[in-house]
């Protein structure tokens, strides 16, 4: 058991952290969030450049074979930053369904694209009515000779209106909850009968709306295996909630790092507001929540790949109630200790307390993951 | 970064577990489930099991009577006795004036002491706290004055835990009354049966006994129990309160609480339904288990840095061990009075050291000791350095406020 970073670890979190300070600051944030899709296209290049848009992909398709942690570690620089580009979609989310449940063919012909930032994508898979089931897909996928054609609707789709390529979850057969009869497929965002409509998200991103009429897909566009595909969904989603932990690490750690400065620095009463108890026990406390939801990003990025699905699982619940809870207090308290300033949309704290927020309720809130670790029975000890 | 223990931790820690399986007595065994009171003998018959086996001070230098162990073993070592669940070594020898003597004690003090403090033949207690020093442990007021080849001891210790047994007390005595706080403090080993000593009782809310009060009248203690130097006693009390940070927040007791709890909720039924089936309270349990396994690997990350060797000092993420551990110790705690429902209610824990109660138990059996056990853990957020201290840790030596 080891926690330290090895050498190319380390120089990977040193490039992306310094690449990042240099590319992101408050106000260039809001200008790269008015430009179309909300992120700024060089610094995507720059990414690729890097290596990042292919980091978890194998060589030969462009990437640099890397697992977890690297992903964490990327992803807790892009916290720290709150960078607003579509990694998370992109990458990890389409990028891992079609690294672990693409044909050879696809995989040759759209990784490489991903890695070298000309092919953005993203992930169609909530309802209306799904919340946060993840089996919960009313879509249907018919087949039609050797095409599939897809109707419904689908919602919150991350990074969905810049996207080129859609990665769509449909129902083949079964009930509307059922775990089995979903088939996933990879759909042109510009395709006949996908009509969308993008709009921004509280955290200064933008998502979108997709619908599908009569949209018809050839067979060689399926991911995984048709109709029994949700295994995949479940083992990507943990991967985005993994990702999702390091993220709200990194943003949590700015912002307490944040906050204490400002203890330090504003005075009242003629002393800094730091010498109060009552604040510095806050503080502590703030610091406490931030070491155990970095501990549990570390516990996901550890068990993201598990072989027992069924334990993975309970680890990524466990993870995100870690990671909704702290980053709720965090944020709080951090407003909190702004005081009238932490109110304001020109400071930071605000966008770090609204990324928290949102990353709570992506891929199943604390309440939700916290049911669901109480039904399966709780967290095995080790 | 490998985040997974190696097949040669997994070897060992399976190599602890069945040596605790096979070597805990059971009737010791027993009672740390049912948490019943342990007696002196429990302690001491344990102690020397493990010292037989060569594991009753692991984490000592090798030349007395360590181990050897990594950090990594040492922590998988403790866990798996604290799962046992087995007694926990009594620590004011092991682990608090056992280290003190090897790092600043003579080499007449490291044979005398030592090999009596490993097969617990000592049975030592901590002369610490008084009436006006708790959080603030540097005001102490106890006095030692030399006088020729001895000191004379006047004043009182309190909140002396398991005093009643004790042969020693390492005491924090004020040699130069003329001397800044910190300064003129010494660190002197005082034997309990020396003239003068009395030890008086503290009964705690649940019932127990396991504080006192220690009082001493003119005492004589010899010159050669002075540890170290006279007026340093305050940094060796630094090193002291510093040292134990691994197992600090006794993650291992929590998981053998938290598998008692779930068995117990099995037990209790609401309704017609077995506790354990209560959605809300299966919440509460994982919500528990969560905060637990992220303690876990914070503790294993300390342990990974301290091995990584980034400095020797201590580490002050221990602040954040102690408090969280004990706010979980303390949550189990409640969670186990839930189950009992209204069989906390009857007041059937002995409260000498009677094995069990004569009379027939009021309710089921496995209820009656879970009353006093939740009085008993509010202690877990005092001692050590209250929590509120461990805040004031964080808040200075962490974030610099």
């Amino acid at each position: 058991m080891d926690f330290e970073l090895n050498e190319e670890q380390r120089l990977l979190q040193e490039s992306v952290g310094r690449m990042l300070a240099g590319a992101y600051d408050p106000d260039r944030r809001k200008r790269y969030a008015s430009e179309p899709g909300g992120f700024s296209r060089a610094i995507w290049h720059t990414y690729a450049e890097l290596g990042l848009l292919g980091l978890p992909f194998e060589e030969k398709h462009g990437g640099i074979g890397g697992g977890a942690v690297e992903t964490m570690i990327v992803m807790e620089s892009f916290g720290r930053v709150l960078a607003l580009d579509p990694y998370l979609a992109s990458v990890v989310l389409s990028g891992g369904f079609i690294r672990l449940g693409g044909g050879d063919v696809v995989q040759s012909t759209i990784l490489p694209r991903i890695a070298s930032g000309e092919m953005l994508m993203a992930f169609a898979h909530a309802e209306r009515q799904s919340r946060y089931d993840l089996a919960d897909i009313a879509m249907t996928a018919r087949k039609d000779g050797s095409h599939v054609v897809l109707d419904g609707e689908k919602t919150l789709v991350l990074g969905g209106d810049s996207a080129d390529q859609l990665i769509v979850s449909a129902r083949l057969s079964g009930a509307r909850r059922d775990s089995s009869g979903i088939g996933l497929f990879l759909v042109g965002a510009a395709a006949d009968g996908v009509t969308r409509r993008g709009y921004p998200t509280i955290d200064g991103r933008r998502a979108a709306e997709i619908a599908f009429s009569g949209v018809r897909v050839a067979a060689d566009a399926v991911i995984g295996e048709p109709g029994n595909a949700f295994p995949l969904i479940e083992h990507i989603a943990d991967h985005a909630i993994a990702a999702l932990c390091a993220e709200a690490v990194g943003a949590m750690q700015a912002l307490h790092d944040n906050t204490v400065e400002y203890l330090k620095t504003r005075k009242q009463f003629g002393v800094p507001i730091g010498n109060f108890q009552v604040l510095q026990h806050r503080a502590a406390e703030m610091l406490i929540a931030l070491e155990q939801a970095r501990s549990m990003a570390l516990f996901a990025a550890m068990m993201a790949d598990d072989a027992d699905p069924a334990a993975r699982r309970q680890a990524m619940s466990a993870a995100k109630v870690q990671i909704g809870r702290s980053g709720r207090f965090i944020g709080q308290q951090a407003i909190q200790l702004h005081g009238g300033i932490g109110m304001t949309m020109d400071y930071s704290a605000g966008h770090y307390f609204k990324r928290l927020t949102a990353i709570d309720t992506m891929f199943g809130d604390a309440d939700h993951h916290l049911a669901r670790l109480a039904r399966s029975g709780g967290l095995a000890a080790a | 970064m490998d985040l997974r223990f190696t097949p040669e931790e997994i070897a060992f820690r399976d190599e602890a577990r069945a040596f605790m399986q096979k070597a805990l007595p059971a009737p010791i065994r027993d009672k740390m489930i049912e948490g019943r009171r342990l007696v002196k003998d429990d302690l001491v018959t344990w102690q020397r099991i493990l010292n037989a086996k060569g594991w009753a001070v692991p984490h000592w230098p090798v030349q007395w009577g360590g181990a050897g162990w990594s950090a990594v073993e040492l922590y998988l070592f403790r866990d798996e006795m604290q799962q046992a669940p087995a007694p926990e070594p009594l620590p004011f020898g092991v682990n608090m004036v056992g280290p003190v003597i090897i790092a600043f004690g003579n080499d007449a003090q490291k044979k005398r002491f030592l090999p009596r403090i490993a097969n617990l033949d000592d049975w030592w207690c901590q002369g610490f706290s008084e009436p006006e020093a708790g959080s603030d442990l540097a005001a102490v007021k106890t006095t030692a004055r030399r006088g020729g080849d001895h000191y004379i001891v006047n004043g009182q210790k309190t909140w002396t835990t398991l005093a009643q047994y004790a042969d020693w007390i390492f005491c924090l005595v004020r040699t130069d009354p003329s001397a800044k706080k910190q300064q003129g403090i010494s660190f002197l080993l005082i034997d309990m049966k020396t003239p003068g000593v009395t030890v008086r009782p503290i009964q705690t809310f649940d019932g127990g006994h396991e504080i006192n009060e220690v009082f001493f009248d003119d005492v004589r203690v010899p010159a050669e129990n002075l540890v170290g130097e006279e007026n340093k006693g305050w940094d060796y009390a630094k090193f002291l309160l510093g040292n134990e940070r691994s197992g600090i927040a006794r993650i291992g007791i929590s998981k053998a609480r938290l598998r008692r709890l779930k068995e117990l909720a099995a037990l209790a039924t609401s309704g017609d339904k077995p506790l354990i089936a209560d959605e809300r309270f299966r919440m509460k349990i994982a919500a528990i288990e969560v905060e637990l396994k992220a303690l876990e690997m914070t503790q294993l990350r300390v342990l990974s840095r301290e091995r990584n060797g980034h400095d020797s000092k201590p580490d002050p993420a221990s602040s954040i061990l102690k408090l969280k551990g004990s706010e979980l110790q303390q949550a189990i705690s409640e969670l186990l009075l839930e189950v009992a429902g209204p069989y906390a209610l009857p007041d059937q824990m002995p409260h000498d050291e009677a094995e069990r109660w004569n009379e027939p138990p009021v309710g089921p059996e496995w209820a009656a000791t879970l009353a006093p056990h939740y009085f008993n853990w509010r202690k877990a957020s005092i001692y050590g350095g209250s929590n509120e201290i461990q805040k004031n840790i964080i808040a200075k030596a962490i974030l610099g406020l």
